[in-house]
Parts: structure tokens; sequence; C-alpha cells
């Protein structure tokens, strides 16, 4: 199936001689929800900005719906929707006229009962008369969604589309993206809330200094990538590690109460088998045990911390 | 092409216009008209004619022209700054339009408005001064072709512009006393040699001039060279837009 973006060796330096984006090659596929992770400056933006048409690209090829962002920009564009990260909106304009101007800019015929569902999908139907320097941050970033969405994309961009809003507007959107989906839209998705890319993703890129890193299924980054920790509450304090445990990754609590086995989740039958019989053995009793699986965060961290 | 497209943007700014009628209309003629009063019914009526043209019925194509070259200018500088400073112009880049299609946007618009309001200007000059029209066809191309031009000058000034004082350098400090020097309130015939020499370097001297000739069938200099150096400015800004536009200048990085 072809890729509704496919980026190959990707470069970008700016004119201060900064290298934003080394050798990036990356293809996403149609209907995925992807989520784009990287500390900050580490080039996510930037990345988007260049398959939007908005930061010139250095070297390599960059195609959106099948279309080369720079020979076929019309037909790529037209494919896109972007709701950057930074709140710009028009201040003086109306909500209806603003999301209809997109619409325009971006080459399709007034739709008024698209931009109506539009609207009313993002609860801004009560607004559309309303100036946009009236409303609220949570209900300017709404705009900018409609914006985005005015002209019936089939891959959107979502660039930290959750910051700095409430809870109550994060589901929504979360909601939202979820329709989107359904309806046979790419998301890409920029995010500083891991949550957020765990909850929502199929998909996970981790970009550090310019360059992927890592591309992986989300379900198969977590266990892969992932960590269990086994917890035993002993019932007599230990005052070190037996010998016999010393090869296992253990350790011991000040108090000598509690046990935690660190394990990778693929290994985990084995490992644990093999250490409660070990305790079994030197007769180590423990009166309680908990297990944990480490989060995309933690994941997360220690990829970029690498 | 992208009609849609364009004519989103035309329509943006037009409707811009019609939210700030007072600012967008009713302050330049206003302003102008001032002069009309001072210095073609009050002043005027004292000062001899020139060109056996009464003076108050000579400086109206200038002050018509110093309106329209002001209002050419801030409207389409204004009209692409204002996205660069709120930074919705993310919305324009990554849209489907060609540069073309965007200069004839908002060049198209805020020519359209200069046009307008020239017009309004030469009907509310009618009530202080008595003036002819020889050549209304040259008169009304050259209103055309002078905002066209101006306003596409302006998109530059708008697109290099990082600050709101460097979109009001150009127009107060350049453009204004190139008007006023450039024969409104006299033929530059008037002038010693020297200066008659070294006003032919000022644009607005054949803009003015060509102007004036299709009021009154007089002019500074032949009305083809005003015809010509208008083309030849409205030449070199549409390079200028190409270049801006292929090299991202002042827009992508």
């Amino acid at each position: 199936m072809q890729p509704d973006i496919s980026v190959k060796h990707l470069n970008k330096v700016y004119a201060d001689g900064f290298r934003a984006l080394n050798d990036i090659n990356l293809d996403i596929k149609p209907g995925e929800i992807f989520a784009l992770l990287g500390p900050n400056g580490a080039g996510k933006t930037t990345l988007i900005s260049i398959i939007c048409g908005i930061v010139n690209l250095s070297e390599g090829e960059v195609k959106a719906a099948g279309y080369d962002i720079v020979k076929d920009y019309r037909k790529a564009r037209e494919s896109i929707g972007l709701v950057p990260q930074e709140l710009n909106t028009d201040a003086f304009e109306t909500v209806w006229d603003a999301v209809s101007f997109s619409r325009g800019l971006f080459g399709k015929p007034p739709a008024p009962d698209h931009i109506e569902k539009v609207l009313k999908d993002l609860s801004l139907w009560d607004k559309r008369n309303n100036r946009i320097m009236s409303l609220s941050g949570g209900m300017k970033r709404r705009v900018m969604i409609a914006k985005a969405l005015s002209h019936e994309p089939r891959i959107l961009f979502l660039d930290e589309p959750t910051a700095g809003v409430d809870v109550e507007l994060r589901r929504d959107m979360w909601e939202m993206v979820r329709k989107l989906r359904e309806n046979g839209v790419t998301i890409i998705l920029t995010t500083h809330y891991i949550e957020e890319a765990e909850e929502m993703a199929d998909r996970i890129g981790v970009i550090r200094h310019g360059e992927i890193i890592l591309v992986e299924d989300k379900s198969r980054l977590m266990s892969k990538l992932g960590k269990k920790e086994l917890r035993l509450h002993l019932q007599n304090p230990l005052e070190k590690i037996p010998g016999e445990l010393i090869l296992e990754p253990l350790e011991l609590s000040d108090d000598g109460y509690e046990l935690v086995y660190t394990f990778d989740s693929q290994q985990e039958q084995a490992g644990v088998a093999r250490l409660l019989r070990t305790l079994g053995d030197l007769g180590i009793e423990y009166r309680d045990l908990q297990t944990r699986e480490s989060s995309l965060e933690e994941i997360f961290v220690g990829l970029v911390h690498e | 092409m992208n009609l849609y497209g364009v004519r989103a943007i035309y329509n943006f700014e037009m409707a811009r216009m019609r939210r700030t009628l007072m600012q967008s209309v009713a302050s330049p003629v206003i302003s102008t008209s001032l002069y009309f009063v001072v210095f073609g019914s009050a002043i005027g009526s004292r000062m001899g004619d020139i060109d056996n043209i009464s003076y108050g019925a000579y400086i109206i194509p200038g002050l018509v022209m110093l309106s329209l070259l002001m209002q050419s200018i801030s409207n389409a500088s204004f009209g692409i700054y204002m996205p660069k400073f709120s930074g919705t112009i993310y919305e324009l880049l990554s849209a489907p339009v060609s540069y073309m299609e965007v200069v004839l946007g908002y060049v198209g618009a805020a020519a359209t408005k200069s046009v307008i309001l020239g017009v309004i200007i030469l009907i509310t000059a009618r009530l202080f001064v008595d003036y002819d029209v020889l050549h209304p066809f040259w008169m009304f191309a050259f209103l055309v072709l002078t905002s066209i031009t101006f306003s596409l000058f302006g998109f530059i000034i708008g697109i290099w512009a990082d600050g709101f004082e460097k979109l009001q350098i150009v127009p107060l400090m350049i453009v204004t006393p190139l008007v006023f020097l450039g024969g409104t309130f006299y033929s530059i015939e008037m002038l010693p040699e020297i200066w008659q020499t070294i006003s032919l370097f000022n644009p607005v001297v054949y803009l003015i001039s060509g102007f004036r000739w299709a009021f009154y069938g007089v002019s500074d200099v032949h009305v083809g060279i005003s015809v010509g150096m208008t083309l030849l400015f409205l030449t070199a800004c549409m390079v200028a837009v190409w270049w801006i536009f292929k090299t991202g200048y002042r827009l992508r990085s």
C-alpha cells in the first residue's frame, strides 16, 4: 500500500548552519494515527513544516498522498490539513468567515453544509458569528482545527494540539481524532503528553537531535522496550541479596523488607519463575507481591536519554 | 489555477476594507479634501494659472496620485504584513496557491481599494474645484496602472518589513517627499534647470505628469515616457516579487 506520507533522506540545514534534520526516512500509512515524539528542539515541528510547505527542505524527497511536495505542491497540499503548535488565529474575522476562508484558500468551492458540520462537531456552531478575538484560548484552538478540516483533507497534522487546553477539550479532541480516523483520515500527531500518544497512536516515531531513532507499532514498542517490575514484600528482612541471586537484576530496599526484580516484558516468564523457585529453595518467604509495567513515558525518557 | 484561493484572499482583504471604512476610505478622502479646500479654493484662487489651468484644478491629479500611492502601499503592505505578524501566514504558505495567485489576491484587493478611493476623491474634488478630464480612458488607465504598480510595491514592503515602523518608513520617508517634489503642486518647468534634471530621477514625476496629461492634455514629460516608466516600475516590482517567492525571502526559512 502506498504510504500517505513518504519521507526519503530528508535533510534540513538552516541558513545559520544549524542542522535541524539529518537523513530522515519515514513512511506513514493511510488511515493510521502516527505519534511523533521527541524532546524540545528535536526537529518535530521542522519536519511537519517541511511536509506542509512552510519550510524549504535542503535535501531529500517528500511525498504527501503520493505527490511530491515540491514538484506537485498543489496536489500534495490539497490533501493536507495543519493545526500548528502556536495559537495563531485571525482576530477580527468571525468564526464562520475564517473557516470559509480556509476552505477557499485550499481550492475548494463553498460548502456551507460542510462548514456547518465541522463547526457543530467542534462545538463552535453557537460561536459562528463571533469574532475570533472574543473567544477563549480553547475555543481558538477549536477554530484552528476547524480551519484545518474545512477543505476535507485526507492527511491531518496536529502539532501539539492539546498544549494548554483543559481536560474536557483534550477529551473532545481525542474523540474527534478517533472519528476522523474512522473516516479514513491519516493523522500525524506531535505531543508532549505521552499519555496522549499512548491513548491514541497506532505507531510511534521518536526523533532526537534531528534523527528518527525509532519507529514502531505502539503495542510492539511497549512490549519490546517496556520493562516490568516485580516487588516482593518479604516476611523477614534480608541483610543482603543472597549469593545464589547475585546475578539476577535485583535490588534490596534499605530496610531489607522489599526485593525489586526488573525484567524485560518479553522474558518475564522464565526470569520470574526462576526467581521464585530460588527464593523457595532458600526458604525466603514473602507475604505479598506486585507487578508493574513501564509506561510509554518511561520508554520515551529512556530512549531520548540513551 | 486555484481561483477559489485567489477569491478567498481577495474577499478576505475587501472585507477588511468594509470593516474599517473610516480608516480605509473616510480618512484619506477627508485629508485630501482639506488640500482641495486650502490649496484649491482658498489659496488657489489667489495663485496664477499654470499652463492656462487654474491652480486649484492643476493640483488635483497630483493630490489624487498622492492618495493613490499612499493607500496602495499601505493597503498591500498591511495586507501581507498582518498574517506575518499574527502568525497566520502558515496557512498561506501551506495552501495550494502559487505566488502569482497570492499576489493576485492581495495586490488585486489593494489595487481595487485604491481605485475606489481614487474615484471617490475625484468626485469629492468636484465639490470644491472645477476640473475637466480630457482623456477619461487614459485617466482611468493611469489610475488602475498606478494602483496595481504601487500595490505591488506595498506588497514587497509588507514582506520586507519585520516591524510596524518599517511599514511606515517607506511611505512616509520616501514616497511622500517624492510625491511632493514630483510636481504635485507645480510644474517642474518652473524649477531651475538643475532641479528639473534632478527631478527626472524621481519616478513619481512621470506618474503625475501622465495623469495630469489625461486631465488637461499638458505634461512635464511626454505621456509615452510616463506610461513606459510606470510599466518599467511595474516590471521591476514583479521581478522582485518573483524573486521573493522563489527564494522564500522573509517567508520560508
